[in-house]
């Protein structure tokens, strides 16, 4: 396939029809007292390709920016009363529920998700909050797996999300999860697909462009689990990843797959410094 | 594969067309309103209709309509399958005859506002909405 | 009864007698429109909420006639007068006959 004409094709789409460029200037308070940081200088590991990161924030309209402003006007928030509901119900052959031994979850889930993913040296392995919520499950709890990217685990997601909103986004590259990270940056800047993109392509070569009438954010995962308009559910990282991978017209990854958990590890320290938002509201 | 000028103008033209779904239109809505009428004349003014101009999806549309003294407000996608959207009513404790929804539209088109005011008369207002296909298809 | 359905309501717990107070309500409802179709092309039935109500001491605050452009997940916004201390219910009303309902109660400031 010709680079260059693909890459020629790929601008002038991306090329605003209207005026738009670049992320907004709103600030985001939620129920007016979260403060949420949605713009800061860009981390070390990332200081030759960015200077500054946003929070896909900033990006939206502002109609769906206020959804997001109010815990009663996004809607992401009954799914956490659900998963409120679940962390209390006993589930599984040990008799457990989640608060059984992890007490209440505002206490004992604090800031955890902000250092997600993160490295396990009981598991020898990175692990996201899906793969750590389901060896909970399966090896304290007796219980079953939860799909990945089914609606019940996203909601646990955006319950424990919440208990880290409006913390800086803080997860560790070096140590035993650098080689995971490493292997994360390399996925993220390998064109895949036949149309040959990489999500360095679109999100940090063209962030703040119009690709068709959707303003491109830099793919940044702070708000995740993120409530969708477009399927009107919460929706997590890697179910974003294998869409935008499917996107580029490739076989995708499959959620929880070690391309996936790298990536979002990646994913995660490039907005290292940004408030954890989710669940976010997003397009 | 090389492209000429020609090509690469054609597909980035049809490319932007493409992200604004087209205009659509349905006789349906006429009779809604009819029903909701009974033919009677529609005033322009007395009843507002927010909603924004571009919809950033067109699966949930934030609008809000409002019409002081109004006994109810009917609400009409005249671009949808079914234009049907809504129908508030107001009770005596209602403080102000208004109200906040979100609704999904099928395309670009006009989203209509009929109120029917406290002394039986009718009030009309229309927004257009434009409706667009995001990203990559994803 | 549809599966999952969840209502999340907002009224302020306080007012001033005779203040117009703000209420917001959700509830977690796939309002499946009869328009979509299955993977062979058969019609998914409608199934939507179609009707939902807000009254305070058995009066009507707002009555909703819904259809099915209303989006996954209902979201009202609307403004109710608060005369006395009293129990805001809220009725939401399923196609396939379930009732949910949810209520909040107000005192007087």
């Amino acid at each position: 396939m010709n680079f260059k004409a693909l890459t020629a094709i790929v601008a002038v789409v991306a090329t605003p029809l209207s005026a738009v460029a670049g992320p907004d200037e709103d600030a985001l308070v939620v129920n007016e007292e979260i403060e949420m940081v949605t713009q800061t200088a860009a981390p070390a590991h990332l200081s030759d390709a960015l200077d500054e990161i946003y929070s896909g924030w900033r990006f939206r309209s502002d109609e769906t920016q206020s959804l997001q402003m109010d815990d009663f006007d996004n809607p992401a928030l009954v799914f956490v009363d659900q998963a409120q509901d679940a962390w209390d119900t006993v589930d599984g052959t040990e008799g457990k529920s989640c608060s059984t031994c992890h007490g209440a979850v505002d206490e004992s889930m604090a800031g955890v998700r902000a250092v997600y993913p993160k490295w396990s040296d009981e598991a020898g392995e990175v692990r996201t909050l899906v793969t750590q919520i389901n060896d909970c499950r399966v090896n304290q709890m007796g219980a079953e797996k939860w799909k990945y990217t089914g609606g019940d685990m996203a909601a646990m997601e955006a319950l424990i999300s919440v208990q880290s909103r409006g913390l800086p986004v803080n997860v560790a590259i070096d140590g035993p999860a650098q080689e995971t990270w490493e292997k994360g940056k390399e996925i993220y800047y390998t064109r895949y697909g036949q149309l040959e993109l990489s999500c360095a392509n679109c999100h940090e070569q063209n962030y703040g462009n119009m690709i068709r009438a959707d303003h491109l954010s830099q793919g940044q995962i702070n708000g995740f689990p993120t409530y969708r308009l477009k399927n009107a559910k919460l929706n997590n990282a890697h179910a974003r990843f294998k869409g935008c991978v499917r996107d580029t017209r490739a076989e995708t990854f499959s959620p929880g797959s070690p391309e996936f958990v790298a990536l979002e590890l990646y994913v995660a320290s490039r907005g290292n410094g940004l408030s954890v938002e989710g669940p976010s509201v997003r397009n | 594969m090389e492209f000429t000028r020609r090509d690469t103008l054609g597909l980035a033209l049809g490319a932007a067309a493409l992200t604004v779904l087209p205009f659509r239109a349905n006789a349906a809505a006429e009779d809604a309103i009819a029903e909701f009428t009974g033919g009677a004349d529609m005033a322009e003014g007395g009843v507002t209709l927010t909603a924004p101009e571009i919809a950033e999806n067109g699966n949930t549309v934030p609008i809000e309509v409002s019409a002081p003294g109004a006994a109810a407000i009917m609400v009409l996608a005249t671009g949808n399958p079914e234009p049907g959207v809504a129908t508030f009513n107001f009770g005596p404790l209602a403080a102000v005859q208004s109200a906040s929804t979100r609704i999904r539209l099928a395309g670009t088109q006009d989203v209509v506002a009929i109120a029917k005011l406290a002394d039986g008369s009718f009030a009309k207002a229309s927004a257009t909405v434009k409706v667009t296909i995001g990203g990559c298809g994803g | 009864m549809a599966s999952g359905v969840k209502p999340r309501v907002k009224v302020p717990k306080t007012a001033a007698a005779g203040e117009a107070i703000t209420i917001k309500t959700l509830i977690s409802h796939k309002m499946e429109s009869g328009q979509r179709k299955d993977k062979e092309g058969n019609i998914i039935p409608r199934s939507i909420i179609n009707r939902f109500t807000c009254a305070f001491n058995g009066e009507t605050v707002i009555d909703v006639t819904m259809e099915p452009a209303i989006s996954t997940n209902p979201y009202f916004q609307f403004d109710a007068t608060v005369p006395e201390a009293g129990e805001f219910v809220f009725t939401w009303y399923d196609d396939d006959g379930s009732v949910y309902d949810e209520s909040k109660s107000i005192s007087i400031a």
